[in-house]
């Protein structure tokens, strides 16, 4: 059997395309859900029940079910409610591009503030101390030490998050958007060609994966050289 | 219950575990036989091996699933025709599936074993191998056993994203409780309630697994004290 590329490369500006959104789509979601997952990760940690114990149910939901629910709760469930009908945001939450992007926004919060919590968690005793033996108040000791520190150190485990989100944004072809994932379905709807289609989709996946790994090595070589191993 | 629905999505639900069951005892033997590869002396072997994992968890599971079936349709009935079969085949979503999902996160799986293998003491293989073990021998009595316990934390953590991600085969249009559900939103004009139901259901059988996986893992690790920090 052979792949016939002939029909690849006249078919290339609709996987571009695809490219160009699963890019979009990614960075707008992780854009977000990093916003949310500060905040949570924050109240993950704190000592204040009434503040850890709904991020707690939060992460715990949303990492125990799966994300094509809750893309389809987004994208199909909200127009259940006249309310939502009626409301001023209708005319975002009724298109498909809106619905997948704070869908995906949602899920990789959860998943973003759980490994900031850890990294909250893991900073050495001696450098809160120090920070408290300077006189930081709270706000300053989380500002200036807490979580530039927590940050950089999530970095290597935030790093396989982003490859997970890669893999995630996918789903959107479910929801009729023409990502990646949405041009291979395309072309094999029109060619009925699924190796050639889907086997190209995959390649470029991978392309993005690579380059993707490569792009946290070097943040890793910036911002954790302090931890990397000492060369003599 | 939801309108009448409750009993089909139930059905959906034994399916979409059955499912993930299968699937995983497939992974755990693709695991295994993935992490030998890897481990083995031999150059092209482990060569192999790293193809496999490493192109496998690159690509979404969702292009995978629609490779499998779709290219799977395409090459069972282009064999069927060289073989002089003439009616049209199609591939059960369900065996696709489970196929599917197996081959890929068998690929997860060698990763989690290979590390595990790793972790145990050297010495222990060693030691099997004085007493005149062969190597399959020192595989099975020895490093299996205790690859176990070292595996589990992994294990679970994949287990569970198997459970979830068996959401996708209602794409390729396998009746489980996700694409119930769907049938029952468009019937009814109640999305929300259908999936919401369906969000609970998956939230159950990941706390079930959790909490039964946990208490494997201490089952496992009787004898072992953790470090006191």
């Amino acid at each position: 059997m052979t792949l016939d590329y002939q029909l690849i490369w006249q078919n290339l500006p609709l996987y571009l395309n695809g490219v160009a959104l699963t890019l979009k789509v990614l960075l707008i979601s992780l854009a977000c859900g990093l916003a949310l997952a500060i905040p949570l990760a924050l109240m993950r940690v704190s000592r204040t029940c009434l503040l850890r114990y709904p991020a707690w149910l939060y992460t715990y939901v949303i990492r125990g079910t799966p994300m094509l629910v809750q893309l389809f709760l987004v994208y199909y469930g909200l127009a259940q409610f006249e309310a939502v009908r009626q409301s001023p945001l209708w005319p975002y939450l009724s298109s498909a591009t809106f619905c997948t992007c704070l869908a995906f926004a949602i899920n990789t919060s959860a998943y973003s503030a759980e490994l900031l919590a850890g990294s909250l968690r893991s900073t050495p005793r001696g450098e809160v101390e120090a920070a408290r033996a300077m006189g930081m108040s709270r706000l300053t000791l989380y500002r200036r030490i807490l979580l530039p520190s927590a940050l950089r150190r999530a970095l290597p485990q935030y790093s396989n998050e982003v490859l997970m989100m890669l893999q995630t944004t996918s789903l959107a072809s479910i929801v009729t958007l023409v990502d990646i994932t949405g041009a291979a379905k395309t072309f094999n709807a029109r060619y009925y060609l699924p190796f050639e289609a889907f086997i190209t989709a995959g390649l470029i996946y991978l392309a993005l994966t690579f380059m993707l790994v490569r792009l946290f090595k070097l943040a890793e070589r910036h911002w954790l050289a302090y931890l990397a191993p000492r060369k003599h | 219950m939801l309108h009448g629905y409750g009993s089909s999505i139930l059905d959906g639900a034994w399916l979409s575990v059955s499912l993930a069951l299968l699937a995983m005892a497939l992974a755990i033997g693709l695991g295994l036989f993935g992490a030998a590869c890897r481990l083995s002396p031999l150059r092209w072997l482990a060569g192999l091996g790293e193809v496999y994992a490493t192109v496998v968890r690159g690509i979404p599971d969702l292009v995978l699933i629609l490779l499998v079936f779709y290219g799977g349709q395409d090459l069972v009935n282009r064999l069927a025709l060289a073989l002089g079969y003439q009616q049209y085949i199609d591939i059960n979503p369900f065996v696709a599936g489970v196929c599917t999902m197996g081959f890929i996160f068998g690929a997860y799986l060698s990763e989690t074993f290979r590390g595990a293998f790793l972790a145990i003491p050297k010495g222990q293989a060693e030691a099997g191998a004085a007493y005149g073990m062969s190597g399959l021998q020192v595989f099975w009595r020895i490093s299996l056993p205790q690859m176990v316990r070292l595996a589990l934390p992994g294990f679970t953590n994949n287990w569970l994203v198997l459970t979830k991600s068996t959401a996708l085969i209602s794409v390729i249009g396998l009746q489980d409780m996700m694409f119930k559900a769907k049938n029952a939103a468009d019937a009814t004009h109640q999305p929300f309630t259908f999936f919401l139901a369906v969000a609970a259901l998956y939230l159950l059988l990941t706390s079930v697994s959790l909490l039964l996986l946990r208490g494997v893992e201490q089952r496992y690790s009787v004898g072992f004290k953790a470090a006191e920090l």
